[in-house]
């Protein structure tokens, strides 16, 4: 069958069971967008490239599949990049096609042309430019193999104008690619000095990350810390992949980690970590970093072993095979915990849960933050699913809505990426339209990719925006308040839309609660429309996100607010 | 921990921009390549790298783990550790004149050097060694008065598989 680049493309992407692009056309990629008109591929129209990125990487994050997008050459491409990175990492498969101009001009500095695949090495987990018609099917199968293979991550494509509009032969059956996955291997003498560590162990921990949620592994870390009673904590992008309503988890660990979850790193002798990369945000000082114990390290991806914390035994693997091994090894060889060392330790824990508590105040006439999220969580009954942009919202949301299912929690964890949340939740909505989709925003962040709501008024994509608004840089003026005496240089952000205003203006619907006794009624009205809504919570302005390690501490060493505690 | 000279030697597919990715991937992580050697082995489509770097070993086993992530590259080894054999080559040119030429024939005749080009004005010298032994011919023809000079990286072979 004689095939255009064009067509070709469509038709690997309907193979790939691609099933929704986000995208924005341009001179380089009209002919693709000519195709798209007379295909039946659900496209999405963005306001800004780097929304089509985030919104890939959102729907990719809630269904586990790979993310598409489709822009132009140039300044189309270059937008893509803070998605890219963002995407990068936080190892989210991703497939970003990208225009480019003929063959023929490339290197002449052609009407928006740039050297993208130049521009993205650094961010994507691989890139091609595609120099030829016959290497077209082949190179857009590897790419999405390579994006969803081992340790995912994001794929960019370039495709040069003349390329996709040369004819071929193409038949399916033909096309051939490399393959990269790793085959598992079993390791049973790592599964036996694990038996040994955990036998010996007094005060195991487990710690979950990205890793298990990308792996899928969440139930079998679960039967896993159920079934020996193993108390779990874990990062920000673990967050889901271990009932939060659990009484086993302990919380998110780090910087602003609860005050019992790093006190448990701290003291704990044993610590399986799971699917993480221990970044600096987690660990503290690294050589108080679980000083006292013994670390077993499961990573798909032996660049994250002993990169920052060294450990004594790294298992690299795929994180659902190898714990289910683990199960398989404790079972078989009977492994039963000593339950009074293990009551012990689970007694010191609600020791310092109860001491303290993640907890605020909600007094007074002025509506917390943590307030309006725990009330969000209430009326879902924790059925939603969250996307966070980044600073204080993002913490708060990590503290204080409690996720007890992967995929749910979805948020620039790596790249910390402002504007990330509304873009992301338009993916996700997408992927699930009868799931309550929340992005919990600050009023600095929520600005950055603002006109993405045009795109969710054009979809009616019911996205629901719970902005917390307190008028300031929020994050970034804490750190101003509490480590340059508060001078808050440029963090003030009071001037800003009326945003009831502005979403009304975008044709969406705007709701506001000023007031604690609002904050019920504003969120129930906005969450029982099937309407994109921005509700604006007028809050608190310097609250500050607590627990707080300072940076260069060691995580034991917290700062509490009002109520200080060292340790 | 102790700094010292590593090889690494690097198998890859010979695809366009694979030198650009590994650069980029040691570069951008802060690493430094001190020399490099490209070329094709025996199979048009994979091409060999043999790089020398230093840092301590826990520094080249990350350098090693990060280039193993890309998706281009086929094997990653440390040949520091295994026993083989290192090369490198310098073409070396020296301008004759009246006063050089004597010294110039008599130190080629004594360290038996290849000349491989030599003219009226000039003569060329190709010299094949490990480190030590370049380093010891060019402290020897430095004197002589080098108008130019072309090293290649170090190239390694592992004695046995
Ligand atoms: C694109 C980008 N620019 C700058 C930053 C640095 N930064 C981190 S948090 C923050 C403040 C975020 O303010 P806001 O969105 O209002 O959220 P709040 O902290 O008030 O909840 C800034 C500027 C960033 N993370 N991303």
């Amino acid at each position: 069958m004689k095939l255009k680049g064009t067509q070709i493309l469509l038709e690997v992407l309907k193979e790939e069971n691609v099933d929704i692009i986000f995208g924005y056309p341009g001179g380089t990629v009209l002919d693709i967008y000519d195709q798209l008109y007379k295909s039946d591929l659900k496209h999405i129209l963005v306001r800004h490239e780097q929304g089509a990125v985030h919104a890939a990487d959102g729907y990719a994050r809630a269904t586990g599949k790979v993310g598409v997008c489709l822009v132009t050459s140039g300044p189309g491409a270059t937008n893509t990049v803070t998605g890219i990175a963002t995407a990068n990492m936080d190892s989210i498969p991703l497939v970003v096609f990208t225009g480019q101009v003929p063959t023929g001009l490339i290197g002449n500095d052609a009407f928006q042309e740039c050297d993208i695949t130049g521009i993205t090495r650094p961010c994507t987990k691989h890139n091609f430019l595609v120099r030829n018609i016959e290497e077209l099917a082949s190179t857009i199968k590897e790419a999405f193999h390579i994006a969803r293979s081992g340790r995912p991550g994001p794929v960019l494509v370039d495709l040069p104008k003349d390329v996709m509009a040369t004819q071929t032969d193409y038949d399916p059956a033909n096309v051939k690619f490399r393959n990269y996955e790793v085959a598992y291997k079993p390791a049973p003498k790592k599964m036996a000095k694990v038996f040994d560590m955990l036998q010996a162990a007094k005060k195991p921990l487990i710690m979950t990350g990205g890793g298990v949620i990308l792996g899928k592994a969440s139930e079998e870390l679960t039967h896993l810390s159920r079934k020996y009673q193993i108390p779990v904590t874990g990062t920000l992008m673990g967050l889901g992949s271990f009932p939060g309503s659990d009484g086993l988890w302990l919380g998110m660990l780090g910087m602003h980690g609860t005050y019992y979850a790093n006190m448990a790193v701290s003291h704990c002798d044993f610590l399986l970590a799971v699917g993480v990369r221990f970044d600096d945000r987690v660990t503290g000082t690294i050589e108080t970093f679980a000083a006292n114990a013994k670390i077993v390290h499961i990573d798909i991806d032996p660049s994250s072993i002993n990169k920052n914390v060294t450990v004594d035994l790294p298992i690299i693997g795929d994180t659902k095979a190898t714990l289910k091994d683990l199960l398989r090894f404790l079972e078989e060889h009977h492994y039963a915990q000593d339950t009074v060392s293990r009551k012990t330790w689970l007694d010191e824990i609600d020791e310092w849960r109860e001491k303290v508590p993640l907890t605020y105040c909600q007094n007074g006439e002025v509506i917390k933050p943590q307030y309006v999220i725990e009330t969000l969580h209430k009326l879902t009954c924790g059925d939603a699913l969250i996307t966070t942009e980044v600073g204080q919202n993002q913490m708060w949301a990590a503290q204080f809505f409690q996720f007890d299912r992967p995929n749910s929690f979805i948020s620039s964890g790596g790249l910390g990426t402002m504007g990330f949340g509304l873009p992301a939740a338009i993916g996700v909505k997408c992927a699930f339209p009868d799931k309550h989709v929340v992005d919990i925003a600050g009023d600095g962040s929520i600005q950055m990719n603002i006109q993405e709501l045009a795109t969710a008024a054009q979809y009616n994509i019911a996205v629901k925006i719970v902005l917390l608004n307190n008028g300031y840089l929020g994050m970034v003026r804490q750190w101003q308040e509490l480590f340059y005496e508060k001078r808050y240089s440029h963090t003030d952000m009071t001037y800003a839309p009326d945003f009831v205003k502005l979403a009304e203006a975008f044709g969406i619907i705007g709701l506001r609660a000023t007031k604690p006794s609002e904050v019920e009624a504003v969120l129930k009205q906005g969450l029982s429309v099937n309407k994109p809504v921005l509700m604006d919570f007028r809050v608190s302005r310097e609250e500050c996100v607590y627990p707080m390690v300072r940076p260069g501490e060691s995580i034991s060493q917290m700062t509490l607010g009002s109520r200080e505690i060292i340790n | 921990m102790e700094k010292k000279a590593h090889v690494i030697s690097i198998l890859v597919h010979n695809k366009p921009d694979v030198l650009a990715r590994i650069a980029g991937t040691l570069g951008g992580k802060g690493y430094n390549i001190d020399s490099l050697c490209v070329n094709t082995t025996t199979q048009n489509d994979i091409s060999k790298i043999v790089m020398t770097t230093a840092g301590s070993q826990a520094t080249v086993t990350r350098i090693e783990n990060q280039l193993q992530r890309l998706v281009d590259v086929i094997s990653v080894n440390d040949l520091t550790n295994v026993e083989s054999i290192y090369r490198e080559m310098v073409l070396v040119r020296l301008n004759l004149t009246a006063q050089n030429s004597e010294p110039v024939k008599k130190a080629i005749d004594m360290n038996k050097w290849k000349v491989i080009v030599s003219g009226d004005k000039y003569v060329i010298v190709e010299i094949t060694g490990d480190k030590t032994q370049i380093d010891f011919s060019l402290a020897r023809l430095e004197p002589l008065g080098i108008t130019d000079i072309t090293r290649t990286g170090l190239i390694a072979l592992k004695l046995e598989d």
